[in-house]
């Protein structure tokens, strides 16, 4: 380690308390900026968390923060506390690949709206995480720019496709980051890095700016190492956007309010369904008997808090992956169309003596990974006349199905039904590195707890609740349409409880391995 | 379309047909590659056809919206040199494209 102790707290601290030190004046930006370059420099040489970082501009903005503090100017809440960007953000002159060869070198001409309103809140760009190419994956391992290590266990992958970002924020390279969920991309790392990741409901975050992998599916949405750093970060980026035609219009729920009132530890009258289809009775094949029970015990804690636990079945859960991998493949090879070798990236084969079509094909050959094409082809043919409607059709109808079953486990609001719906967040805790990568459908379990909330566009959360093998665990926490503070709500309860039986976070026992033994 | 087998079972062929369609390149090991794994994705994702939908209408997104509009209003359009500079080829401000018709034509 280069780091000095004082620079190493400062690595420590929550976004949120980092935001009320940089007020008070006892920190500086730039000091908080450059404890975490430092920790980069020492850490990721290892953990290969991010594709870029430049640590002359966060400094100088960091600086500019600092003099404007000193001037006296109004700050917001965050101005000055560093951030990392999921590399499917697109960042204004700031290379942007979204982990794909295709657009190796690109710099874009303007920010997505997350990262504008980042910027705008002055917080601090550290750098941009590394993904699966186009948020294609579970474990990060398909990134055309190498694997990310679970600081964990640098064995183990730390989950996918937002790998970068939760090896980030747990190995404490940054206090928090963006990442983005089509599927589970931001629940399923912050689970296997014992993380806290939200994925908002569809069209409360704008999309603006994300590069699109299945556009009726992708939401950004924060990943933070506390339930209300995680609130504080969407509230950041979060609300209506013009730009984003799919973008909800109108109020949107206070949700670092509702973190606070779920710390304070009271869930009486909350009334949560267990889902039977994931995990439960006649559905634990493929669940790790060490995660199933670390879930069991944080339903324990809830009802200790007042909260009423039953199970709740919603069988059309089952064919949630089916449908899933239908439906974000035909989206991704229609929307993976726009890179053509003609506006942005890579051009292959251009040299007089081929024509478009086929410099095209050699562009998208040379450009693409091994899990993007499969899912172009795939997404082609779902999509191809005559068996369009046995394929793609049919999973939208799923879709409706799944839709149906979270309403009806919802109910009317009168009290027939529940508040929020629970499961693991994933069936087991991180994988070895390698262990998936030639078996698709191995690969695509993983995200077997997640893709219900995706299809539903219904907002869920991942909340640490244990290890298990040594391995974080994640609990998932399902709220109606725009509901998302019931998410935070439940999780802050949790976390808070857990926190307090166990007399220290869960990270906490990752930060005591590394001052024994370094990672691990 | 011509698909050389019923559904879920996806030739070599078949992928090269789509490959072709979607504007890939594939060599003859991806080939090779794709077909086993997709048709043992096709398999998976076939358990769709096993639902009771005959009455369902699709979902094709989650919270609809209809007739979304921004107010008639002029604002700036990137400035074409920002978008031109990560374009691969450029020429006479506008992107420069391989040739796209026969040499005869």
């Amino acid at each position: 380690m280069t780091t000095t102790p004082a620079a190493t707290d400062l690595t420590h601290l929550d976004a949120a308390e980092l935001g009320r030190l940089l007020g008070a004046g006892e920190v500086s930006a730039v000091d908080v900026t450059r404890a975490h370059l430092d920790r980069i420099a020492a850490d990721d040489g290892l953990l290969h968390a991010y594709l870029h970082v430049d640590g002359e501009t966060a400094l100088a903005t960091a600086a500019a923060v600092d003099a404007a503090r000193a001037a006296g100017d109004e700050l917001g809440p965050l101005a000055g506390v560093p951030v990392a960007l999921k590399d499917v953000v697109v960042t204004e002159g700031v290379p942007t690949t979204s982990g794909s060869r295709i657009l190796e070198g690109w710099r874009p001409p303007y920010d997505a709206t997350v990262a504008a309103r980042l910027k705008a809140a002055g917080t601090v760009l550290l750098g941009k995480t590394n993904m699966d190419e186009f948020a294609m994956g579970s474990s990060t391992e398909n990134s055309a720019y190498g694997v990310t290590r679970n600081p964990w266990d640098p064995e183990r992958i730390p989950g996918g496709s937002s790998g970068g970002s939760s090896a980030a924020v747990a190995g404490h390279l940054a206090p928090w980051a963006l990442g983005t969920d089509t599927g589970g991309s931001i629940r399923q790392p912050a689970a296997l890095t014992g993380l806290v990741g939200h994925k908002p409901t569809y069209g409360s975050v704008s999309r603006y700016g994300l590069i699109a992998f299945s556009s009726s599916l992708d939401q950004a949405g924060p990943m933070a190492r506390t339930v209300l750093d995680a609130a504080v970060l969407h509230e950041a980026i979060g609300g209506h956007d013009p730009r984003d035609s799919t973008s909800i219009p109108g109020q949107h729920p206070l949700l670092a309010e509702a973190a606070r009132l779920g710390a304070g530890g009271d869930l009486t009258g909350v009334r949560i369904g267990v889902v039977r289809e994931l995990g439960g009775e006649g559905h634990a094949e493929g669940y790790e008997p060490g995660v199933l029970a670390r879930v069991a015990e944080a339903l324990a804690v809830l009802e200790g808090l007042g909260a009423e636990v039953r199970e709740v079945s919603c069988p059309s859960f089952d064919l949630a992956l089916a449908a899933y991998y239908l439906i974000a493949p035909s989206e991704a090879s229609s929307n993976l169309s726009r890179f053509d070798g003609v506006r942005f990236g890579l051009r292959v084969g251009d040299d007089g003596s081929r024509d478009l079509d086929e410099v095209m094909a050699l562009t998208r050959e040379q450009g693409f990974g091994a899990e993007v094409k499969r899912r172009i082809i795939l997404g082609t043919y779902a999509l191809s006349s005559g068996y369009y409607e046995a394929y793609y059709g049919q999973a939208q109808k799923v879709r409706t199905l799944i839709g149906r079953d979270f309403a009806s486990a919802f109910g009317s609001g009168d009290g027939d039904g529940v508040d929020v719906l629970v499961s693991p967040t994933t069936p087991t805790v991180a994988f070895p590195l390698g262990a998936r990568v030639d078996d698709p459908i191995a690969m695509y379990a993983a995200d077997l707890c997640t893709l219900p909330a995706s299809l539903a566009g219904t907002p869920a959360i991942s909340v640490p609740c244990g290890l298990s093998d040594g391995l974080p665990v994640g609990f998932q926490i399902m709220a109606p349409t725009l509901a998302d503070d019931r998410c935070y709500r439940v999780a802050a309860a949790l976390e808070a409880a857990q926190d307090a039986a166990r007399g220290h976070r869960l990270l906490d026992e990752l930060a005591a391995r590394r001052t024994t033994g370094g990672p691990a | 379309m011509g698909f050389h087998h019923s559904m879920s079972n996806l030739s070599r062929e078949d992928v090269a047909h789509l490959a072709r369609l979607a504007r890939l390149a594939v060599t003859d090991e991806e080939l090779d590659l794709f077909a086993g794994q997709l048709d043992v994705v096709l398999g998976a994702v076939a358990r769709v056809g096993t639902a009771a939908v005959a009455d369902v209408p699709p979902t094709t997104h989650a919270v609809p919206l209809t007739n979304v509009l921004r107010p008639d209003e002029l604002t700036p359009s990137l400035p074409r040199e920002a978008v031109l500079a990560g374009a691969p080829a450029s020429e006479d401000d506008r992107f420069r494209v391989p040739r796209i018709l026969g040499e005869s034509a």
